[in-house]
């Protein structure tokens, strides 16, 4: 239990220090909150089926922290931290894989979620947005939805022949789903070709999920969304448990 | 004899068709410095890694502190101390942090600060471990492989890299490691290294170890040779020492000269052959062999390629 609570910090730390990471995680997302509400505002209206802008796609932005995180800072991180041998020292030494991966996760997970309570805080006092949904609900999917796409951002890290591999896949299919899915701009004001495209996004789906949870609707009404991000959890974490290398 | 600490049977790894490691065998008895020595890709590093558990081997047996290692090597890493040939830590881990980390993760600690001191990386405790000089960071892996106060430590390549003083300043921090009772078991390219450090060395090429010794008797059993080397003025007539018995050998370049010889008697020899005849002679020396020549003798190359 020390080395996990000495590890979950020590990451904590390391991830906050790194300037690149922590601001995608952390400012990206409420950045854009604020860009687009200030253009849009959030005053309802019949496009967006009677809410405001902000009502409408603030939960669709804890999708770009989901994308970000489980796209970008795990494959790239992952695959660099085994590419300079860093990964391997830890290895050397008794702790456990699963520890190790676990202290992990579990960082990913909480930078993820502060993020989110950030991107939340900010709709609330600045734009009042109305939450119709269930609080847990939302943070269960948010939580479901996040873990997916870790699972997927690790099975990159472990495909990659390099670091740098890592970091270009994942930064082009995570900019791509991040724009493409509704998640940074809204379906609703993008055309069909786009919608077309979008099906083939996994990103797609947890934006449906989200903003459905957001304004009450049930998980088994959402069945579709919820059996991609499942789906996608499974084979992430098998791929990357099967082919997960130490250096 | 003390007792072995380490065993290897018929250890074989490949990879693909390369046999990284082809058959080796040898022990390494407790409080000893034992060294792998041998060229790049000899093989030393993947020998050491089956040996630590890192790496599973093709087959043969290894014991190490009584533990299997490929099977029990969770339990055998909390009971030593290992240095990488290539690793890192995060960029922005602090010295101390990778210090109270890797505390962490071990049944068994000794303090840091002291082990710090030791080390001379007291005053680098907030640096970054990115700002670290080379020589730094391997001082500060080398703390992280004694944080549990192992019995036996494995040192990969461990001056690689480094200048010559601070190749130095680490050899007399291995030896006083052992002086406290460990035992430790380092692989390196350099020749120089081996023989001033180790009590006994195996030497390795392409995948077999080819000699195993302590570095005096491998540098005895190659038939040693002897160089003396002076200078002479250019007009010196030398053209006797053709005559003298015990010279095998001699090159003249210049002012110049050097004599090779197998006998003991050669340097008296010699000396009295200039004496007697009045030539002057400066900056005498004799060379012995080195663990480098053993390592050509046996090979027929030189190790530096």
């Amino acid at each position: 239990m020390r080395s996990l609570s000495r590890l979950t910090v020590v990451q904590m730390k390391l991830y906050l220090r790194e300037p690149m990471a922590a601001f995608f995680t952390l400012v990206w997302a409420p950045m854009m909150l604020l860009l687009f509400g200030f253009i849009y505002g959030n005053e309802p209206t019949p496009f967006f089926g009677g809410l405001g802008f902000i009502d409408s796609q603030l939960p669709a932005y804890m999708g770009i922290i989901i994308v970000t995180v489980g796209m970008m800072s795990v494959p790239i991180s992952t695959a660099e931290d085994r590419e300079k041998g860093i990964l391997k020292r830890f290895h050397s030494t008794p702790i456990s894989p699963a520890i190790y991966l676990f202290s992990n996760v579990f960082t990913y997970f909480i930078m993820s979620f502060i993020g989110v309570t950030l991107l939340f805080l900010l709709g609330k006092f600045v734009y009042h947005a109305q939450f119709e949904g269930n609080i847990f609900s939302v943070l269960a999917g948010f939580t479901v939805s996040t873990l997916s796409f870790f699972s997927f951002g690790y099975l990159i890290a472990s495909l990659s022949p390099t670091a740098r591999v890592a970091q270009v896949f994942g930064m082009v299919t995570g900019f791509i789903m991040m724009f493409l899915s509704g998640a940074a701009i809204p379906m609703e004001v993008m055309g069909d070709k786009v919608a077309n495209v979008s099906k083939y996004l996994p990103l797609t789906y947890v934006v449906s999920f989200l903003k459905g949870l957001w304004v009450g609707d049930s998980w088994g009404s959402h069945w579709l969304d919820l059996t991609v991000i499942l789906g996608l959890l499974v084979v992430g974490v098998f791929i990357s448990t099967v082919t997960f290398k130490w250096e | 004899m003390n007792k072995a600490v380490i065993q290897v049977k018929n250890l074989k790894k490949s990879y693909g068709k390369i046999k990284a490691v082809d058959d080796i065998s040898f022990e390494i008895y407790e409080q000893e410095i034992f060294g792998l020595v041998g060229p790049n890709g000899a093989g030393k590093t993947t020998a050491i890694e089956c040996i630590e558990g890192l790496r599973k081997p093709n087959s043969g047996n290894l014991i190490v502190l009584d533990l299997n290692p490929t099977t029990r090597g969770q339990n055998l890493r909390n009971l030593i101390g290992i240095q990488l040939q290539e690793s890192q830590l995060p960029a922005r881990i602090k010295v101390w942090e990778a210090m109270s980390l890797f505390s962490s993760f071990y049944n068994k600690n000794i303090e840091s600060e002291p082990l710090l001191k030791d080390l001379g990386l007291e005053e680098k405790k907030k640096s970054y471990f990115d700002k670290l000089s080379g020589g730094q960071k391997q001082r500060l892996f080398i703390a992280l492989a004694l944080i549990n106060d192992p019995e036996l430590i494995f040192l990969d390549e461990l001056t690689t890299g480094l200048d010559p003083q601070a190749r130095r300043t680490t050899w007399d921090l291995i030896s006083s490691v052992r002086n406290k009772g460990k035992t430790i078991f380092l692989t390196t390219h350099f020749m120089e290294e081996a023989e001033k450090l180790c009590d006994r060395v195996a030497i390795m090429d392409k995948g077999k170890i080819i000699a195993l010794d302590t570095p005096v008797n491998l540098i005895k059993d190659i038939a040693t040779e002897t160089r003396l080397k002076f200078s002479v003025t250019e007009s010196a007539e030398l053209d006797l020492l053709d005559n003298i018995k015990s010279i095998s050998k001699y090159e003249k370049s210049g002012s110049n000269i050097t004599i090779y010889g197998h006998d003991k008697r050669m340097v008296k020899d010699v000396v009295n052959f200039l004496v007697n005849r009045n030539i002057d002679f400066y900056d005498l020396q004799t060379e012995q062999s080195t663990l480098e020549d053993v390592f050509l003798a046996l090979t027929g190359k030189q190790i530096r390629n």
